[in-house]
């Protein structure tokens, strides 16, 4: 990978209908843009990872992209509910949506023995909680050298790991910065890596802290200036803290955010169709 | 003297329960509010760590999501979040820790996550985000939740985070557990011996008999009952203008 591609383009390469999918971004350089392509095409049973689902998947989730969800913490940040999420679990409108929570401990860890390519990561946590109950993702080992018992969680590997990012230079490296979340391990955790970037740049500045992801680990870069919003890319833009108070409204019901989805050029389409990219869709 | 309501209050208590040099990690909603509060009042030096990542944040106002930019713009040092939970929270870094409750038992156990069955809840909670690790490892755990029959409750229908476990004597992890549990009518605190939530605090204006008719179970009274101290003039001051999101020099 080397020059950057149109986001469609990425989006129709690397993300299949049935694929486990992480958009990651804790509050901050969540990729709003490309979660909104996968709308446009249509993507459907899809197993959505990521720590906090935030607006990025309570539309997923509304717009019936998704069959399943991995996350940690399901809320509008400083706002309320997640109303999609919990129409899809409590009325299963658009449909069934089957959840596994971990903690954030739990997800970060899962993510980080993903990268390693390990089975499994241990952490000392869940412990006297009803997390434990599931099985399936979080368990207990005994430590081999001192026999204290620890929680266990089975590693998470994306089919495709989709983050957004300030920076590529003209070889495809990525550079990230300011809050930069869980992205490194989430990207080499996946099968299959898509960045989008605001901007392309000669030559990094050097900067304190920042992340940098050389060309041969991402499948695919795409230039998508403000492909975070109203998430924000530290550097470029605020964080639209207005827009997430008032998706509390357009969310809490069905019709409005059908509306807002379609008036985005998001709505699922009818007839079983991938919709067509539109070339001015601003949401 | 100002108006106040028993919200502020709450923030208020919760406030003074933070020092210098304590390191608090800060989650979203009044628990954001109090460690700000205790920030531009008595105690500046408390250090707050935010579980985004950022280490020593000192934000000009208050951030409306834990991973604002004035968070990272303002911190001594910004981890990814795996290093966050293994290294400092997990490892034992953390003074206190503030959470809040959906559903709180006697025993100090916390429901996030659903109200009604797990697999076909009456409502679908947020969950358990950083809370899990932090109820275990932080030094002491301090609950801000405004206390109704509803959210005090005999059962709590999911354990997220746990307090002194089932019958108060199953915790076994490294902090002291939810050492106060700060509301709007008062404060309660674990009995030393049983570590049952018993009511030690109450706030002006507020009656033992309307702090019991506000929990779902009957409701141990300590002996002496302290006053809390109303929140003064400076206390509210700063607290209208981290609600304003004011922005002051930090």
């Amino acid at each position: 990978m080397t020059s950057p591609v149109p986001l469609a383009d990425a989006i129709a390469a690397h993300v299949h209908d049935g694929d486990t999918v992480a958009l990651e971004g804790f509050t901050h350089l969540i990729p709003f843009a490309a979660a909104h392509e996968i709308a446009r095409q249509g993507r459907r049973h899809l197993t959505l990872v990521r720590m906090t689902p935030d607006l990025v998947y309570d539309q997923l989730i509304g717009l019936g992209c998704a069959d399943e969800l991995v996350f940690s913490y399901g809320g509008n940040p400083g706002v309320g509910s997640l109303h999609r999420l919990r129409d899809a679990v409590e009325n299963h409108w658009p449909h069934r949506l089957t959840v596994h929570e971990h903690s954030h401990a739990g997800l970060a860890n899962a993510y980080s023995a993903g990268a390693a390519r390990l089975p499994f990561a241990v952490l000392r946590g869940y412990h006297g909680t009803d997390l434990e109950e599931q099985r399936d993702i979080i368990s207990r080992v005994t430590c081999p050298f001192t026999g204290e018992e620890l929680a266990a969680v089975k590693a998470v590997n994306p089919d495709v790991t989709i983050i957004h990012a300030q920076l590529a230079d003209r070889d495809g490296n990525v550079m990230l910065w300011g809050i930069t979340g869980v992205q490194r391990e989430a990207v080499l955790a996946a099968e299959r890596a898509i960045v989008t970037v605001e901007e392309v740049v000669d030559e990094f500045p050097e900067r304190t802290g920042a992340v940098i992801l050389p060309n041969w680990v991402l499948a695919a870069v795409s230039v998508v200036p403000n492909g975070a919003w109203p998430s924000y890319a530290a550097g470029y833009s605020v964080r639209d803290n207005d827009f997430y108070q008032q998706w509390d409204a357009i969310s809490r019901d069905r019709e409005r955010f059908l509306a807002w989805a379609e008036e985005n050029g998001l709505a699922p389409d009818s007839v079983g169709g991938p919709v067509e990219p539109k070339e001015s869709t601003h949401v | 003297m100002s108006e106040w309501t028993s919200a502020d209050m709450m923030n208020v208590a919760a406030a003074r329960e933070l020092h210098d040099g304590d390191v608090c990690l800060v989650g979203v909603g009044p628990p954001n509010l109090a460690a700000n509060l205790a920030r531009r009042t008595h105690a500046p030096g408390c250090r707050l760590v935010y579980e985004s990542g950022a280490i020593d944040a000192r934000p000009k106002k208050l951030p409306l999501s834990i991973g604002d930019d004035d968070l990272a713009a303002t911190a001594t040092a910004v981890v990814s979040v795996p290093e966050m939970f293994n290294f400092w929270v997990g490892a034992g870094r953390i003074d206190v820790g503030f959470l809040g409750a959906a559903q709180i038992d006697r025993y100090g156990n916390i429901n996030t996550t659903v109200i009604g069955d797990h697999d076909n809840p009456k409502v679908r909670l947020p969950g358990a985000g950083g809370a899990p690790e932090i109820a275990a490892a932080a030094g002491r755990v301090i609950v801000i939740v405004k206390q109704s029959p509803r959210t005090f409750v005999e059962r709590v229908d999911f354990v997220s985070s746990v307090g002194y476990g089932p019958t108060g004597r199953e915790r076994m992890a490294r902090g002291a557990g939810p050492t106060l549990v700060i509301t709007d009518h008062g404060v309660l605190e674990p009995d030393p011996e049983t570590n049952e939530l018993t009511l030690t605090r109450l706030h002006q204006g507020v009656t033992v008999q309307q702090a019991v008719k506000a929990t779902g179970w009957p409701l141990k009274v300590a002996d002496d009952i302290e006053d809390v101290p109303p929140p003064s003039d400076e206390e509210l001051t700063a607290l209208q203008k981290l609600r304003n999101r004011e922005a002051v020099d930090a």
